[in-house]
């Protein structure tokens, strides 16, 4: 099955204003896989991915317990560096959101707050990441233009080359082709089944022909609970709990 | 009832359009008339003045007890006062407004900082003359000086500057501070690198307007820093120092004789002073705009 790079123990989350997205998740997130998490919008697959990497400290939170082991190290505990944690558990959202500054200063604020000083060396992790993120082609003549000035689907590339440069081990994705057309829709995807040899991904996908077409594992999630999981196949073509079965044949979600 | 008899309704239409029209000329009109003393006062300051401007208005001292000569202390210690203002006002000013508008909590403190801002911009300046005077001159004992007046000025400056970077911070979307953070950055570099660059034009914009109220101020400088007349120029912060709307005021009530070409040319520098500073942040507001893309 592959190494577990995060296993999640008895994860609850609820927020201040009562919300409760999380109740009682237990997952395992397999390395170097696409692990894709999927169901009816609600379930609760934002909230675990703003867990994931703390971002979730910005948010109002009432409850949060449970553990979640990054190779072994509960990444809940107070201890825990959270900007360090931040670097190795990148994230993707739904609609690309370039900062508001050049395509290259999207990318290097990551490794300038990391402390990286020398101009060359982050020039040269800039390029790799643009290279990786298959984007280098198309802007490597204006890289000193606003990240603005690309395409959504550049764009979006441009958020994920700028994740892929703080070198992390583990990517979430949260619908993050839910902006973008087929064509980079597929660029994106095509990028996931290639890299995942260097990374573990989890995924959000936006629809169920993605989660199928890109899941080495799937969990299936329903209103704050996770009701199956197992390999993509299995999953997505032999399910076993009525609520995935019902789900996957399109009577409700 | 011909209310809704069908070959009225064209005409009933006719009059909506009408009314309307009228409406526009009318606001249009309003608008006219609002401008026009600001116009009627910058046209016929300019016209009384400008007889008196020369090079040597601007860059000599008076003379034959400010009957000529020119007005070389009154501007550069009008430059010093500002210079001062912005040098206390500024760094105070956009720290309190990256505060308020990125690290405080909504609670009773907070709210307590907001309203002694509101209240502070609401003070009459006359207020601030005689704070300063007891609190810069007396108290601290610096004297009627340009450190006293610069620090008078400062202190009803700083609202405008503090209100004015709150609100451009808050300009600039929230989704760009959990960016930064989902990037490792922490709440302090994400400001630094990406948000205080974007709020940067609006910041700068509150900054000149404030400094331009401070440098046409009299009454805050009148017991802290602005003296009647000076046969040199300040030296030292704690000197005191002639000012533009002071000298104004001195030499249009203060003494006898005065040519009024003077009078107009020394109001007509303070008004070009101030609507220069004006022009200046339009152009960077402006500017800002433009090139804003989220």
């Amino acid at each position: 099955m592959g190494t577990v790079k995060i296993s999640i123990r008895n994860l609850h989350l609820r927020y201040a204003d009562g919300k409760y997205p999380l109740r009682g998740i237990d997952l395992e997130v397999i390395e170097n896989k696409i692990n894709v998490i999927f169901g009816p919008a609600g379930g609760g697959k934002s909230s675990l991915i703003r867990v994931l990497n703390r971002l979730i400290d910005l948010s109002d939170v009432d409850e949060l317990s449970g553990e979640i082991l990054l190779d072994g190290k509960n990444i809940l505990a107070k201890e825990i560096d959270v900007i360090a944690l931040r670097r190795r558990v990148g994230v993707v959202f739904s609609r690309p959101i370039p900062l508001p500054l050049t395509i290259a200063e999207n990318i290097s604020f990551g490794l300038e707050v990391a402390g990286m000083k020398d101009k060359r060396h982050i020039a040269e992790r800039v390029e790799k990441a643009l290279r990786e993120a298959v984007l280098w082609d198309e802007i490597y003549d204006r890289l000193d233009d606003s990240a603005y000035s690309l395409s959504g689907g550049q764009q979006q590339r441009l958020c994920l080359a700028r994740v892929l440069a703080l070198e992390p081990e583990v990517i979430l994705l949260d619908e993050p082709t839910s902006a973008l057309d087929p064509v980079s829709t597929a660029k994106i995807e095509q990028f996931l089944e290639e890299a995942k040899s260097q990374y573990t991904f989890l995924l959000a996908p936006h629809n169920q022909q993605q989660a199928a077409r890109t899941a080495d594992f799937a969990a299936f999630f329903l209103q704050g609970k996770l009701i199956e999981q197992g390999p993509g196949e299995e999953i997505f073509f032999r399910p076993t709990i009525k609520e995935t079965i019902d789900y996957i044949q399109g009577r409700f979600g | 009832m011909k209310l809704m008899s069908f070959d009225r309704a064209p005409k009933r239409n006719l009059n909506q359009k009408l009314v309307q029209q009228v409406g526009f000329n009318m606001i249009r009109l309003i608008t006219l008339i609002t401008i026009l003393p600001i116009l009627g006062i910058v046209v016929y300051i300019a016209i009384k003045g400008a007889p008196a401007i020369s090079w040597e208005f601007i860059s000599a001292m008076p003379s034959d007890g400010m009957r000529a000569g020119g007005i070389l202390p009154a501007i550069i210690g009008t430059i010093y006062l500002m210079l001062g203002t912005g040098m206390i006002s500024v760094p105070l000013g956009i720290a309190a407004g990256i505060y308020l508008a990125e690290y405080a909590n909504d609670n009773w403190w907070t709210r307590l900082i907001r309203i002694a801002i509101i209240s502070l911009a609401g003070v009459p300046s006359v207020v601030y003359g005689l704070f300063g005077l007891g609190l810069f001159v007396l108290f601290f004992n610096f004297g009627i000086s340009i450190i006293s007046a610069a620090l008078t000025l400062s202190i009803m400056t700083l609202p405008v500057i503090i209100s004015t970077t709150e609100e451009a911070m808050r300009s600039v979307p929230y989704k760009f501070r959990v960016v930064g953070i989902s990037l490792g950055g922490t709440q302090w570099q994400t400001i630094r690198k990406v948000i205080l660059p974007r709020a940067l034009p609006g910041i700068i914009t509150g900054i000149i307007l404030g400094l331009e109220r401070a440098v046409g101020e009299t009454a805050p400088i009148l017991f802290t820093g602005a003296t009647f007349y000076l046969p040199h120029l300040p030296s030292s912060p704690m000197d005191a120092t002639m000012a533009l709307p002071y000298h104004i005021y001195v030499i249009s009530t203060q003494i006898p004789g005065m040519p009024v070409t003077i009078q107009y040319g020394t109001v007509l520098v303070l008004l070009a002073f101030v609507l220069a500073m004006n022009l200046i942040a339009s152009v960077i507001r402006s500017r800002a705009r433009a090139k804003r893309q989220w």
